[in-house]
């Protein structure tokens, strides 16, 4: 096999590893929250399974032994021979936890401490035994995962049925053999009976079957793994033959320990080759460039369509009316697509949710915080690039939260709370946006001292007297940060700033809403996706821009009388007492031809994160209208104050506003707005 | 494509001079009367005028961007990019559109004429006249009966003409 091949191989499973562990951190949260249904632990256990299959194929030997213990547990689970109490799910939280931590090791080929999930197998391994009713053997006994010492040869009877299709699976039973064979004394017989007359034998199918008396004194455990390669491919069953029952009366200090272990163990392998417990995977790997390749193409049909449209309705009606009607057929089935298409590229918000409460848990442990995290709407769709970029900004705010938000459990108590703070993390779809919600029931934000931050640091007039909301919003700027000793979690001078402009970035806003006492709620409404955009079209001279309707505060057609000049400043706008600096676009981008007297045109006016409020002086508006955003550097290069490009309907090309890009070749001085507008990046 | 290419084939060129696989082969577009040509291998297709969509803070060359199924491509004006003055674009205008590397740019000429099969041996270098910009975004020259084709260098032109561009610090990030 190539390297490269291989190495892509190791690639997908890795990236397999990231799902699976993350769809088993979603059912061990349902778990734990007491949601589960028959198929949640059988959920858990495949998708350990699935990690340790595929481990087993690489040699990650380590990571395998780990999981396979913990598979043992969730077998218990599974079957019901054991309950899933707190503290059981709480163990498989943390099994889990180093089982990532075994996966993230192996894909970046960095060591793991010896002895690092050694605890923690012995933990699994008391609790599995506890699930039996067996007392636990000594800690050591158990955590060695080979044969104990001492123990005797036990015989074994496995019988191995390749089903017709095991060679065509790159299986060669020969080396099975082989390896049985070292680690114990074989006596292999073949089993004959399926092998069809010559005639009738398909040259690849598998027909010889082998039974197998194998006494060893390695475990079970050991052989199963042998033969876990080809598990799927045959019908396997592996039996202890009593034989040797004297051994286990004479080792009296430990009698059924290890067996009692290996016996789930057994079980645990089998169920998934019987393919009770299989599920046919449902979804395709696509390459995300192939998928855009066809967003394009669709994109270009939409306006191809809207031109035949066009040339469709001159004709007049009794022309062709099997033509009128072909093309709304036309149009309904092209938007259809259009909506198809757009959806390949979105995934659940799950994804990224679902790394959140092992972060609330490690931290929460951290701080001496007693947390439960509720997490709602986790099957919310939208677009994969948001969702990647998500984690940062989200991450931040639950640990504002944990460290900031939540009191100790004493001070909850004191302020007349449930000792157990609680944060929620909620996903919604709300017109056409998704709406994120993190949410607490901590302290709220201090007013007073958020103030007096702010003026001693000079973020803010001392004359001035803000609104709450104005206060609270004073956490985004940057530089802001009201806890005086730096702690190890949050506060390391990356501020909500940041997680403003990321949220930003992803054409999305981000608001505060706080109770002193009762906590704070931060909403982040974002785009469905980056592709796709919610713009504004507005004219100026004989071009056309399109402004993101995120950006967009108000618009209005200005009294000459409010328009003010300002010495070697341009122009300001009086609206509701405040004065807004104007940009005339046609100025700006040099364009002929356009209304410059702002009275006659209209002001519409934005907002960013970097340039606070400035009005843009455009000749009117055309409409609102969902726009393709297409990329302007790809074949010219970046412009400022220009985000990107789109087609309009008439197959034109209309530029897209940077509202924060303006601002750069142009900075506004704020009149007499409240905040001292810092120019930062 | 909205208008025919008379495919010359050498028409009139010592073709027989070098062993053929060397040759390469120039399509040839006049600007002002003057005959340029480009190497065939780089085009993409060649269209019609249409009306281009203006980027601010742009050279003057750049006439702006046109969709081109879907794809944003920016036009320059040869003319204007030779030193010449800006052109009136007519109909009977010709986009040339070209590939270097990624990028995808449109020329726009007053007409395409030929094509023609040109011999590494005959081409001439540019002499030096006192290095007018327009020289050096020349490869060579190539006598043709009587007329004379300058052979232009697009990595030097689309090249060139980046580092004209202003750079911007910020900018939306498009999904594709």
């Amino acid at each position: 096999m190539a390297t490269g091949h291989f190495d892509h191989l190791k690639s997908t499973y890795f990236q397999e590893c990231g799902e699976l562990l993350d769809s088993a951190y979603a059912s061990l949260t349902l778990l734990s929250e007491g949601r589960q249904d028959d198929d949640t632990v059988h959920a858990i256990f495949r998708a350990i399974h699935s990690i340790k299959g595929g481990g087993g194929a690489f040699g990650f030997d380590r990571m395998v032994a780990f999981a396979h213990v913990l598979e043992t547990l969730l077998d218990l689970l599974r079957d019901g021979r054991m309950q899933s109490t707190g503290a059981v799910v709480g163990l498989l939280l943390r099994a889990t936890d180093a089982l990532s931590d075994l996966v993230a090791a192996e894909r970046t080929a960095t060591l793991v401490a010896q002895g690092f999930e050694d605890a923690l197998l012995a933990e699994l391994g008391a609790c599995a035994l506890q699930g039996l009713g067996v007392v636990p053997p000594p800690v050591p006994r158990v955590a060695a995962s080979s044969s104990p010492p001492g123990a005797q040869a036990v015989l074994y009877t496995i019988r191995f049925m390749p089903h017709p299709g095991l060679y065509r699976n790159a299986n060669e039973p020969l080396l099975l053999l082989r390896e049985l064979k070292r680690i114990g004394d074989t006596t292999i017989r073949a089993e004959l009976a399926r092998l069809p007359s010559l005639e009738r034998m398909e040259p690849e199918d598998a027909y010889i079957g082998w039974t197998i008396a194998l006494r060893t004194t390695a475990d079970l455990s050991r052989i199963e793994e042998i033969l876990d390669f080809v598990s799927d491919d045959c019908d396997l069953s592996i039996e202890r033959v009593p034989d040797t029952v004297e051994i286990a009366a004479d080792d009296a200090a430990s009698p059924a320990a290890p067996d009692t272990l290996s016996i789930p163990v057994a079980k645990a392998d089998q169920e998934p080759r019987r393919g009770e417990g299989y599920v046919a995977p449902t979804s395709v790997r696509v390459d995300v460039q192939k998928v855009d390749r066809l967003v394009n193409l669709v994109g270009e049909l939409v306006i191809n369509q809207a031109m035949l449209v066009q040339f469709g309705a001159l004709l007049p009606p009794d022309v062709c009316p099997g033509l009128v009607g072909g093309l709304a057929t036309l149009s309904q089935h092209l938007r259809e697509l259009q909506e198809g298409v757009m959806a390949i590229r979105t995934q659940p918000v799950g994804s990224v949710f679902s790394r959140m409460p092992r972060l609330v848990r490690e931290l929460s442990t951290q701080l001496g915080k007693d947390v439960h995290l509720v997490i709602t709407g986790e099957g919310t769709e939208l677009d994969k690039t948001v969702i990647e970029q998500l984690a940062d900004p989200l991450t931040h705010l639950l640990r504002n939260a944990l460290d900031h938000g939540l009191e100790a459990p004493d001070q909850r108590i004191a302020a007349g709370k449930p000792a157990q703070g609680t944060i929620r993390l909620a996903a919604e779809h709300g017109s056409g946006r998704i709406v994120i919600e993190v949410s607490d029931d901590g302290r709220g934000i201090d007013r007073d001292r958020v103030l007096a931050k702010a003026r001693q640091r000079g973020l803010i007039d001392d004359a001035s007297t803000p609104s709450e909301e104005e206060i609270d919003n004073l956490i985004f700027l940057p530089g802001f940060s009201t806890v005086d000793v730096v702690s190890d979690i949050s506060g390391r001078g990356v501020g909500m700033d940041v997680v403003r402009s990321n949220i930003q970035a992803l054409g999305g806003r981000i608001t505060v809403h706080s109770r002193q006492g009762a906590g704070s709620r931060f909403v982040l409404s974002l785009p469905l996706t980056l592709a796709i955009l919610d713009g504004m079209i507005v004219a100026v001279g004989r071009e056309c821009y399109i402004v993101p309707l995120t950006n967009i505060i108000e618009s209005l057609r200005p009294q000459s009388r409010d328009i003010h000049p300002v010495a070697g400043c341009g122009d300001v706008v009086a609206i509701r007492g405040d004065y807004i600096p104007l940009i005339h676009l046609s100025h700006h981008f040099d364009v002929p031809g356009a209304v410059s007297d702002p009275a006659r045109g209209m002001v519409v006016v934005v907002e960013s994160e970097t340039a606070g409020q400035v009005g843009l002086v455009v000749d009117e508006l055309i409409g609102q209208q969902q726009v393709v955003v297409k990329s302007l550097e790809e074949n010219y290069g970046a412009v400022d104050g220009i985000g990107g490009a789109t087609i309009l309907g008439n197959g034109r090309v209309a530029l897209i506003l940077d509202v924060a890009g303006l601002r750069v070749t142009h900075p506004p001085r704020p009149q007499s707005t409240h905040l001292v507008q810092e120019r930062w990046r | 494509m909205n208008r025919a290419i008379s495919t010359g084939g050498g028409r009139g060129l010592p073709t027989a001079a070098a062993a053929p696989e060397d040759n390469s082969q120039f399509i040839t577009f006049t600007l002002c009367e003057q005959e340029y040509g480009v190497d065939i291998m780089a085009i993409r297709e060649i269209k019609g005028w249409t009306e281009t969509t203006s980027i601010p803070h742009a050279p003057a060359f750049i006439r702006g961007v046109i969709n081109l199924r879907g794809i944003i491509v920016p036009i320059m004006d040869l003319r204007a990019r030779f030193g010449m003055e800006l052109a009136i674009p007519t109909r009977m205008h010709v986009v040339i559109i070209i590939t270097i590397g990624t990028r995808t740019t449109g020329l726009l000429v007053d007409a395409v004429s030929d094509i023609i099969t040109v011999a590494p041996a005959s081409i001439r270098a540019v002499p030096d006249m006192g290095a007018a910009d327009g020289a050096t975004l020349l490869t060579g020259l190539v006598a043709l009966d009587d007329r004379m084709v300058s052979l232009v260098s697009l990595e030097h032109l689309i090249g060139n003409a980046i580092a004209q561009m202003p750079a911007a610090e910020t900018r939306l990030q498009p999904a594709a």
